[in-house]
């Protein structure tokens, strides 16, 4: 509605109905925001003096022999991290979406139990599969032994070579709910007579699924994949949790999440640093930028011309 | 629930006798996907079922049969009585109540008042205020800790549940207000002018509109309620002293201090997951349908 003309006084009621959300949004997360920003480009001294400086705290980021070899593993680290949910949780979450939009008996059992550990806490999560992994109870080694596998067990959470994909695998298994309801509702709002006329045409329901089904759901694979990458380069819990801010074994799990809050926080014998701190907060920053505008620009773009 | 579809039917009442393999393929066709489904159904409850069911058992039971129910000999309620004796759950609980209901109440709240106005009026500045409070979306709250630990140790908030709350109504206005804009403005236009020409005030018309986007609140209320209440982040950073702590920060920390005690750790778990389970159950079909309701079948 227009504002009504001739009413001279000032419309107090849209400041009123504004300003709480305005305020609380800016203060605690705007301004945060752009402070962190301009920290990472300052250093304090002991008696708290702030000095401008440049990118220096970058260039030590990328080459001082401290803080380089931990970015650039917790940068690896990270997309190993994301091609393991993108490569294994959104496509069974595909798998599962599809099935259950095929219909059939049991759909609403399966689909509230598979989306059920999402809903649990990363903590709760994290010391489930410790636990379950754990070689002293070995629930996980008589699983395997059950199926004939059991000398493929090892301690996978506690070797350099492993711990990374065994914790994105976790992440995985608690995330899959997702992407499943994510593409399950793209599925199902899929017009009958399209698949039909497939049908018609003679595709099987395989060519059918991959011919009629998947071009029509691919914006929704735009958006899981960018829901993906936000929550990874973001994610910190469950590292946490199972392995400690040091995300060991030999910081084969670090990701930006560890990395950053040690920095900020300091471990052991090094003190936290907020701009360094901050300057890791930036980067990640522009990160999730990066995949947010190509997104926006590069995928949903070129997927538009599928939309129906 | 929904029967086979039209076309599995079709085949089956076809009238040429179908040859044995084909009737196989045509079962296995039909049984694979349940068996591709249970598998991974058993794969999420697993885990959880077996610390739920440990939980309740001696200690030699949980290693020397850990597949195995609780029997009379084996049955133990140990772990829940020194998790109730040993630690400050009951307090870890209440914190985690208050910080969500408060911040679930004022975000829907301060949400519902922003939206309405972007929604109702149209004035300089309408979209590019709505664009503003969009960025949120996107961008992780998380990015800007070294400023709102700053900023909370200048308003002294620090080790308080009101840090918290602030926090977490930042982090979900940006999505409760881009959605609940849509819904607002949906609701018909003649309602809101009826009320007007009765000499309604804009507050007493907000009041009119509210109501009627309850199914959003809702919605919404549910999908913000479960990351603050599991936030790990914010109650370490923020408010990590014994007296603020959150139930997700106290288990952590608890678990962390009692690792090798098996049963306090496994009924510590159950404990933990039980609320947010029980939630679950009782609003998942309304969440799921929330999801979906975009394609309604």
């Amino acid at each position: 509605m227009q504002l009504k003309r001739g009413r001279k006084s000032f419309p107090t009621y849209l400041v009123v109905f504004l300003a709480p959300a305005l305020i609380i949004y800016t203060i605690f997360m705007v301004y945060p925001l752009l402070n962190s920003l301009r920290l990472s480009f300052y250093s304090i001294n002991d008696q708290k003096v702030e000095t401008f400086i440049g990118l220096q705290n970058y260039v030590t980021l990328f080459t001082n022999s401290n803080f380089a070899p931990r970015f650039w593993g917790a940068l690896k680290n990270n997309f190993i991290f994301f091609a393991v949910h993108m490569l294994v949780q959104n496509p069974i979450g595909l798998l599962l979406a599809a099935l259950l939009s095929a219909g059939g008996r049991g759909r609403r059992f399966y689909r509230t139990t598979l989306f059920m550990p999402t809903v649990l806490s990363v903590v709760i999560i994290g010391f489930i599969w410790q636990l379950i992994l754990n070689p002293l109870w070995g629930v996980a080694e008589s699983m395997m032994k059950l199926v004939g596998l059991g000398s493929l067990f090892k301690p996978w959470l506690g070797l350099t070579s492993t711990a990374l994909v065994t914790v994105s695998l976790i992440s995985v298994w608690q995330f899959t709910g997702i992407p499943m309801i994510l593409f399950y509702t793209a599925l199902i709002g899929i017009p009958e007579e399209l698949v039909e006329a497939g049908r018609v045409d003679g595709a099987n329901g395989w060519q059918a699924f991959w011919h009629i089904k998947f071009p029509l759901v691919l914006p929704t694979l735009g958006i899981v994949a960018i829901l993906t990458f936000v929550g990874n380069f973001n994610a910190f819990d469950l590292i946490y949790t199972m392995k400690g801010a040091l995300a060991g074994p030999d910081f084969a799990t670090d990701i930006m999440g560890t990395l950053f809050y040690r920095t900020f926080f300091g471990q052991q014998l090094q003190l936290g640093d907020p701009n360094m701190g901050a300057t890791i907060a930036a980067m990640m920053f522009l990160i999730i930028m990066s995949g947010v505008l190509i997104y926006l620009f590069a995928w949903q773009r070129r997927v538009q011309t599928y939309e129906l | 629930m929904t029967t086979d579809t039209p076309s599995v039917t079709n085949a089956m009442t076809n009238p040429t006798r179908p040859s044995a393999l084909y009737r196989l393929r045509l079962l296995a066709g039909r049984l694979a996907p349940h068996l591709i489904l249970i598998f991974f159904t058993a794969l999420a409850l697993f885990p959880i079922v077996m610390i739920v069911v440990n939980s309740f058992k001696k200690k030699p039971a949980i290693f020397g049969h850990p597949f195995a129910l609780p029997n009379a000999e084996t049955f133990s309620l140990i772990g829940y009585n020194t998790v109730f004796s040993r630690s400050t759950f009951p307090t870890y609980f209440l914190n985690s109540i208050i910080v969500t209901v408060l911040a679930l109440l004022l975000t829907l709240l301060i949400g519902a008042m922003a939206s309405f106005a972007l929604s109702e009026y149209s004035f300089k500045g309408n979209t590019l205020l709505a664009l503003y409070l969009s960025i949120g979306i996107m961008i992780p709250i998380r990015l800007g800790t070294v400023g709102i630990l700053r900023l909370m140790v200048k308003l002294g908030l620090v080790n308080t549940l009101v840090a918290l709350i602030l926090v977490y109504i930042a982090q979900a206005l940006p999505l409760t207000i881009f959605i609940l804009t849509q819904f607002m403005r949906q609701v018909p236009r003649d309602l809101k002018e009826a009320a007007r020409l009765d000499g309604a005030s804009e507050y007493r018309i907000f009041g009119l509109v509210v109501p009627l986007v309850r199914p959003a609140l809702g919605a919404i209320g549910i999908f913000t309620m479960i990351p603050i209440w599991n936030d790990l982040w914010f109650p370490l950073i923020l408010a990590p002293s014994s007296k603020t702590a959150t139930i997700t920060l106290g288990v952590q920390q608890f678990l962390g201090q009692f690792v090798s005690d098996w049963n306090a750790v496994l009924s510590s778990l159950t404990l933990a997951m039980l609320p947010i389970l029980i939630f679950y159950l009782i609003f998942s079909q309304q969440m799921i349908r929330s999801i979906t309701a975009g394609s309604v079948k």
